[in-house]
């Protein structure tokens, strides 16, 4: 009797299946995270989390405990949103698009404008910049991690990081100038001010 | 009696590289900060259930 039960997948590892879903299970809220700076609504966001959290579930087989699951749930997340946005490449343009009109019709100046436009900022990067500023300067991934997570190599994750930064800072100057014929530079100051009041709270 | 400021050439030295670098911070920090927006808040229920129908699948037999 005890031989029939161990033939079972499921009865053989019970506690490895137990120790997997723990992790995954605390990974939900970084996958969410990194899908909605992907994917930028939050609802088309959820659902790419929740597929990659399915994913990473299904494929647990093959993960060995102990290693990154960080870096292996966002690579599968990864893949997954490029495997679906090949097929709607045109939408990601059209959000491009909007990203742009929104950028230039923020209108309230008094508005915490700062996130909002780093978030525009960030939807007008090219997406293989932005993932990698995202990995590196907010996933708090090192650039190796980066690099097998994006599939590429360390130095063109480290190109891409750095080209994502200038260009980010360049359209925050030129968008908080387009705005409203405000001084250039309204939404860096902005974004100093609470920088400074964040790092002071660290 | 104010005038146009002219052009800003004579400052685009040492203060000017300092001033990118600390607005480089500044983005890296505002980067996090969006980023942890999202991690900090509550996960749907929806993504547990899911998991947990799963789970239940997997050990349930069949």
């Amino acid at each position: 009797m005890a031989e029939e039960a161990q033939q079972t997948p499921a009865a053989v590892k019970p506690t490895d299946d137990e120790a997997f879903k723990k992790e995954l299970v605390q990974l939900i809220p970084h996958l969410r995270a990194f899908a909605r700076t992907l994917c930028g609504d939050p609802a088309a966001a959820d659902d790419l989390a929740q597929d990659a959290m399915m994913k990473a579930w299904d494929a647990r087989a093959s993960f060995q405990m102990g290693t990154n699951m960080k870096a292996w749930t966002f690579m599968i997340l990864r893949n997954q949103f490029y495997s679906e946005k090949r097929r709607s490449w045109r939408q990601s343009q059209l959000d491009q698009e909007a990203a742009e009109r929104t950028l230039v019709a923020v209108d309230d100046p008094e508005a915490p404008v700062a996130l909002d436009e780093l978030r525009q900022g960030l939807a007008m990067l090219p997406p293989e910049q932005r993932e990698a500023l995202i990995l590196v300067g907010a996933g708090g991934f090192a650039y190796e991690e980066a690099a097998e997570i994006c599939d590429c190599a360390v130095g063109t994750v480290k190109s891409r990081v750095s080209r994502a930064r200038r260009a980010l800072h360049a359209i925050l100057e030129e968008g908080a100038y387009d705005r409203d014929g405000a001084a250039a530079g309204d939404a860096m100051r902005s974004i100093l001010a609470d920088a400074e009041r964040l790092s002071t709270v660290r | 009696m104010i005038e146009p400021m002219p052009s800003q050439d004579p400052r685009k030295s040492s203060a000017a590289l300092d001033e990118a670098r600390l607005r480089q911070q500044a983005i890296g920090v505002r980067l996090r900060q969006m980023f942890d927006e999202v991690v900090n808040e509550q996960v749907p229920d929806e993504f547990l259930e899911i998991l947990k129908r799963a789970d239940e699948r997997s050990s349930g037999g069949n």
